[in-house]
């Protein structure tokens, strides 16, 4: 077993990891963090196995998603890179708007447990108006990595556990033309290229020749990177697989074939297709880059692709998404923000808004009730002035009544006194009449 | 479940794993508590094959301590191309001081605030590379007195295994037999049941060699261990051992202590599953203590059983609606009342009005009533007062006729 020396630097606090295998590890940030030699086998070389234990316990998962037009060769493709029959049924032409069908399959090879979600578009290119065609494909992506995130936000998570749906790699079906992208194609994978890993195939290269497949690869090429689309490109950083991918990164776009049916070709029997004019074998280096294309997607790149769905398209939604929810890392004076500040501030601003809203409507309340309260006084003024009113008019009427009634009373005390004094005067005048007849009777 | 026919591929996604594990390199936080003398640092260079502490950097035994400190010390070390980054961290003056109540606090702290920082790290909107500086396994030192645990270690040990991965040690197990060795596991064990300790647990296996293998080191848990710093040729070999003048207690061989156990657990086959159960399960009970604290501020506590599944924004979000229909209810409410006043005001309007109009109604008929009775009182008058006139102007007439 190697024994690895470092130099031990005397004094030296830094980092001073000389070494020439790995460049590229992460605890640079790491201050005095010293080298130190040992004098035997301790046995941490066991990592790598520890994990990969572990992973393989728990088992991998992967998600491809297919877009490309209706009948371009999708299921066929994956029936044939999975070696199974996934059930698919052949879709119409006349689906009113672009769908996506998700199926997932346990498989297994050797002790390798995959986990393995096929997606594929359905109806795509298919409608007469494919202005919202990549709408669908993005959302759906959207919703996977929508889906993680509201799992890692949760208070009591499980991401361990958790079924990641996150498309990993989403293959791009170009229709074998010959001349160049059509602009659905640029359009789409423009929309899709920040949040997917794109590998473009040509698809059922078989109806293309030689020289017009190495004209088509140019053209395509060419288009990608004048319209700025960032396809994925296998990587080149790690110094086992940088030279096989660097090689294929050259051979993109991969030109596939897809068949399930076998023809008998020598003594065995091999993926092909039969034509009068010849057998296309699939596995056939020189007939189709289909082995190209299993050989980065599956053999070499898979984790890498995983990796990178993680590290880059998740980490930019997920960015993208808090921001736009109004979180930062730091807050208005420049200073680092805790995730229980940033939730504190929310929640305090939350509750704030509620209580806000709560005396706004209870506001509302007492200003209606003033108003009406207002109103209803106004109304008893009124009411009270109305009464009033008649109450000055009935006190006019009874001062007229009782100017009448004194009237009438003055004109009967007049009477009385007039109706008194004749009667007084008539029984004077008789009385007197009376003494003058008695006197006159006397004298006579 | 598909067993495939034919070549795909997939079979070595194992490799890609491994591969790319190798390239990032791998990070390990290992903590040591226990009293001084206990042989810390040696089984650490016992363990590692090397000297932790030197004169460059020398460790903390050598000092006194007046109160506990948490240390920790930083090294690379590489074998077979994997690379580790190892972090010790030492516990110099834990159970030294006369009075040791909260000596396990600042160890608690130290815990606490590393996954603090990773929860931080894990939280920002723009994520870097996460260093992983949580502690991952802490070996706590028994000292080897043969009785049974002290009160001090039952402490630590109940405050910490819910915080971290606790492996308890026998230290400087030469001094016991393996009779009283024996003896003072089992009475470790049954104390560690009794009061409910949950000391790291190795996980089963499927596979039969590998239960085998856990099984036995269950058995012999808690682990008696032996370190040295010297080592010493016996039989030709050369070992690491303690000399003594009636022999060599020799580190690694499994009949003199359980050495070689340790090591090959800690490093060899469980160092992963360590930090698994410090990530899948010590720090989300962290988190989760962390987060709920935060949320449910203010929320009364009977309503936090269903909001631990969501996040603190979903639940925000759910409490908005929840309020929205308060809301609705409340001012439904309050335009009940509202109404309910109103018509009441509006009805007493009414009958006053009524009542007044009433007694308008009243007062005018009885003011009629009066006015029809004077009314006849003249008329009676006027009549009375006709008829006189015209009797009195007769009687003149008389009187007039009756002088002439």
């Amino acid at each position: 077993m190697q024994i690895f020396c470092v130099q031990q630097f005397s004094g030296f606090q830094q980092n001073t990891c000389a070494s020439t295998v790995n460049n590229a590890y992460i605890f640079k940030q790491d201050i005095n963090v010293r080298p130190l030699s040992m004098s035997g086998h301790v046995g941490f070389d066991s990592l790598p196995d520890q994990l990969v234990s572990r992973s393989t316990s728990q088992g991998f998962c992967f998600n491809i998603l297919c877009i490309g037009e209706t009948g371009i060769g999708k299921s066929t493709l994956m029936d044939t890179l999975f070696n199974t029959n996934f059930e698919n049924s052949q879709s119409t032409h006349f689906e009113p708007k672009v769908k996506l069908r998700a199926q997932t399959y346990q498989l297994q090879e050797s002790s390798v447990q995959l986990k393995l979600t096929v997606v594929n578009t359905v109806g795509f290119g298919d409608q007469m108006n494919k202005e919202d065609s990549y709408q669908h494909v993005v959302n759906y992506i959207d919703a996977q990595f929508e889906s993680y995130l509201q799992e890692e936000l949760k208070i009591k998570r499980c991401l361990h556990n958790y079924h990641d749906t996150r498309v990993h790699a989403c293959l791009y079906f170009i229709a074998p033309t010959g001349h160049s992208l059509k602009s659905l194609d640029l359009v789409t994978m423009k929309k899709l290229d920040s949040k997917v890993n794109i590998i473009p195939v040509i698809a059922k290269a078989d109806t293309i020749s030689k020289s017009e497949l190495h004209k088509f690869k140019i053209k395509i090429m060419s288009e990608l990177v004048s319209n700025g689309v960032q396809i994925y490109q296998f990587p080149i950083d790690d110094e086992n697989v940088a030279k096989i991918n660097t090689t294929m990164n050259s051979h993109l776009p991969f030109a596939v074939v897809g068949s399930t049916e076998e023809v008998k070709i020598g003594n065995k029997m091999v993926k092909a297709r039969q034509y009068p004019w010849g057998v296309v074998q699939v596995e056939n280096e020189s007939h189709c880059d289909f082995v190209k294309l299993r050989e980065m997607l599956i053999c070499v790149n898979m984790e890498d692709l995983r990796e990178q769905t993680h590290k880059r398209h998740y980490e930019l939604y997920r960015r993208c998404k808090l921001e736009d929810m109004g979180f930062t890392d730091t807050d208005a004076e420049n200073k680092p923000l805790s995730l229980q500040e940033t939730y504190e501030t929310k929640r305090q601003e939350f509750l704030f808004e509620l209580q806000k809203r709560e005396e706004e409507m209870r506001q509302m309340f007492v200003q209606r009730v003033k108003e009406k309260e207002t109103e209803l006084k106004d109304a008893e003024r009124e009411l009270q002035g109305k009464f009033e009113h008649l109450k000055r008019l009935h006190q006019e009427e009874r001062m007229k009544l009782d100017e009448k009634k004194t009237m009438l009373e003055d004109e009967m005390s007049g009477f009385s006194r007039r109706k008194l004094a004749a009667e007084l005067l008539q029984a004077q005048a008789f009385t007197g009449s009376m003494n003058i007849k008695k006197d006159k009777d006397r004298k006579k | 479940q598909r067993n495939l026919e034919g070549y795909v591929g997939f079979a070595n996604l194992p490799n890609q794993v491994y591969r790319k594990s190798v390239k990032r390199g791998f990070e390990f936080t290992l903590m040591v508590v226990g009293e001084s003398g206990l042989g810390k640092s040696t089984l650490i260079n016992s363990l590692f094959l090397t000297e932790l502490y030197s004169k460059d950097y020398p460790g903390p035994s050598q000092r006194i301590k007046k109160t506990v400190q948490v240390e920790q010390s930083k090294v690379l070390i590489k074998e077979g191309g994997v690379q580790l980054t190892l972090t010790i961290v030492d516990t110099p003056g834990f159970g030294d001081a006369v009075d040791n109540s909260n000596c396990w606090q600042p160890v608690i702290n130290y815990i606490d605030s590393k996954c603090e920082d990773f929860l931080n790290a894990e939280s920002r909107v723009n994520r870097r590379m996460m260093p992983d500086n949580r502690v991952h396994c802490c070996l706590y030192f028994i000292a080897p007195s043969g009785h049974g645990l002290k009160p001090l270690d039952i402490e630590f040990m109940k405050r910490l295994h819910d915080k971290v991965n606790v492996i308890p040690l026998i230290a400087k197990a030469d001094t016991l037999t393996p009779e009283e060795c024996q003896q003072f596991k089992k009475q470790i064990m049954k104390e560690i049941q009794e009061h409910k300790i949950k000391i790291y647990e190795f996980p089963d296996s499927e596979d039969d060699e590998d239960s085998k293998v856990t099984r036995k080191i269950k058995e012999k848990m808690p682990l008696a261990v032996v370190g040295s710093n010297v080592v010493i040729e016996v039989n030709g070999k050369k070992v690491r051992g303690r000399q003594y003048p009636w022999g060599v207690a020799e580190v690694e061989n499994g009949e003199h202590c359980d050495f070689t156990i340790l090591r090959n657990m800690l490093i060899r086959t469980h160092m992963q599953d360590l930090k698994d159960v410090t990530n899948n399960v010590h720090y989300e009970n962290y988190r989760s203590r962390k987060l709920a604290a935060v949320t449910c501020n203010g929320v009364d506590a009977t309503k936090t059983k269903g909001q631990l599944t969501k996040s603190p924004l979903a639940q925000m979000e759910e409490e908005r609606r929840e309020h929205v229909t308060k809301m609705k209810k409340m001012e439904t409410e309050m335009e009940q009342v509202f109404e309910m006043k109103v018509k009441e005001k509006k009805q007493k309007l009414k009958d006053s009005e009524a009542e007044l109009e009433r007694r308008h109604e009243q007062m005018k008929k009885n003011l009629d009533a009066q006015y029809k009775e004077l009314e006849e009182k003249r008329k009676q008058y006027e009549e009375e007062k006709v008829s006189w006139e015209a009797q009195q102007r007769i009687l003149e007439q008389q009187k007039l006729d009756a002088s002439k």
